[in-house]
């Protein structure tokens, strides 16, 4: 029910909204108006970002296909990292704390949001999670998105930079098939690169030319948790955006409200 | 299915609108919806007929403006149209492209029942 407006059509009032509209007694008035559908996400959003920025966190939105390796890298990425440079974990996933668990099991402080039957995690839900981890300790916070090439992609959680994961056991056209994912990516890894050899279905030049007729310079690595050719172009990168300064955009610009 | 989320949220602000304006009920509501916004028209158009029982939108019409894709190119300067996985430059070929038009998701225009005393005043 409309709490806030007042005019909930009720079966009092349903003449006034249906039917010839030059009956009803009052005037009509059309609000021109150009206001981002998102903007009431967008605002959240924002404010996780200054928090990041607040405490000088780098925040990274992970995202992929279920099953595509978003656990596996980052618990590999932790073992990595974990001397040098505080982490946290925020887990999105329909269901289970399970994953939230394997972060644990590195030594690494990690939230679980369970969306229910949410396809994606949106920048409340992070908002919340923030509040059960300490921030002003961290250097590196990961955001697992819930797995799913679609949704994630149309919210900003606040986060500096997107990674989306192309696992070689998917199809080497998803950039093709999911332009608005793969355009958001601001870095794409191919992941399990290690079953390149054996996937011979699987064509990563195929799959970088699919992610250039998006407009995209976006880099393209890889990346195998457990064997060659290992992690040290994704640790690389990761260095690399742990020690630049700060100046990437936001997913989604704030759009200034206008007209009303 | 994130088409729902995306309705709620629009019809929150069309909420926020119709109080503002002192309306008693919404009529048309205009949005824009990008090919590359990553909202699909139909499932946004049926999730729609869900979200607006028993609010202020509960008998709006929605209508749904779908943007052709425009790119600029950042090599030759040429403006040309594009297809969502295809954003390359119909002019010299290169995909260094900026997209200008396609990835909004929008509001764009509230029509509003406004009391008499209320319209008077403005």
């Amino acid at each position: 029910m409309c709490q806030t407006c007042g005019c909930t059509v009720t079966a009092g009032n349903a003449h006034l909204a249906a039917g010839d509209s030059h009956a009803r007694p009052g005037a009509h008035a059309t609000v021109e108006v150009l206001q981002d559908l998102l903007a009431a996400n967008d605002r959240v959003a924002a404010h996780n970002r200054e928090h990041f920025d607040e405490y000088g966190v780098l925040a990274i939105n992970l995202m992929s296909s279920p099953g595509a390796g978003k656990t596996t890298l980052l618990e590999a990425t932790i073992r990595a990292l974990r001397d040098r440079y505080r982490i946290a974990v925020i887990e999105g996933d329909l269901e289970t704390d399970n994953d939230a668990a394997r972060i644990r099991a590195q030594g690494v402080p990690a939230v679980q949001i369970t969306t229910g039957t949410a396809c994606h995690l949106d920048a409340h839900l992070v908002h919340r999670a923030l509040h059960d981890l300490p921030l002003a300790g961290l250097d590196l916070l990961f955001i697992e998105n819930v797995g799913n090439l679609v949704c994630p992609a149309s919210f900003d959680l606040g986060q500096h930079v997107n990674v989306v994961l192309l696992c070689a056991t998917e199809g080497d056209d998803k950039p093709a098939k999911y332009p608005v994912m793969f355009r958001a990516a601001d870095l794409v890894v191919l992941s399990k690169a290690d079953l390149l050899g054996v996937m011979d279905d699987f064509d990563a030049a195929r799959a970088e030319a699919a992610l250039r007729a998006l407009g995209r310079e976006t880099p393209v690595i890889r990346a195998a948790a457990r064997r060659a050719p290992a992690l040290d172009a994704w640790l690389g990168w990761l260095e690399q955006q742990l020690t630049a300064p700060r100046a990437i955009a936001p997913l989604r610009p704030l759009q200034a409200t206008a007209g009303v | 299915m994130h088409e729902l989320s995306v309705c709620q949220a629009l019809i929150d602000e069309v909420a926020r609108i119709a109080t503002s304006c002192a309306a008693r009920t919404v009529g048309r509501i205009t949005i824009e919806v990008g090919q590359l916004s990553g909202v699909e028209p139909e499932l946004l158009a049926r999730a729609f007929e869900i979200a607006r029982a028993g609010t202020c939108a509960a008998q709006a019409e929605l209508s749904i403006a779908v943007p052709e894709i425009v790119v600029h190119c950042n090599d030759c300067g040429a403006s040309s149209s594009a297809r969502p996985n295809r954003l390359l430059c119909a002019s010299c070929g290169g995909y260094r492209t900026r997209v200008l038009e396609g990835d909004g998701l929008r509001l764009r225009a509230v029509e509003l029942d406004v009391p008499e005393a209320h319209a008077a005043l403005h």
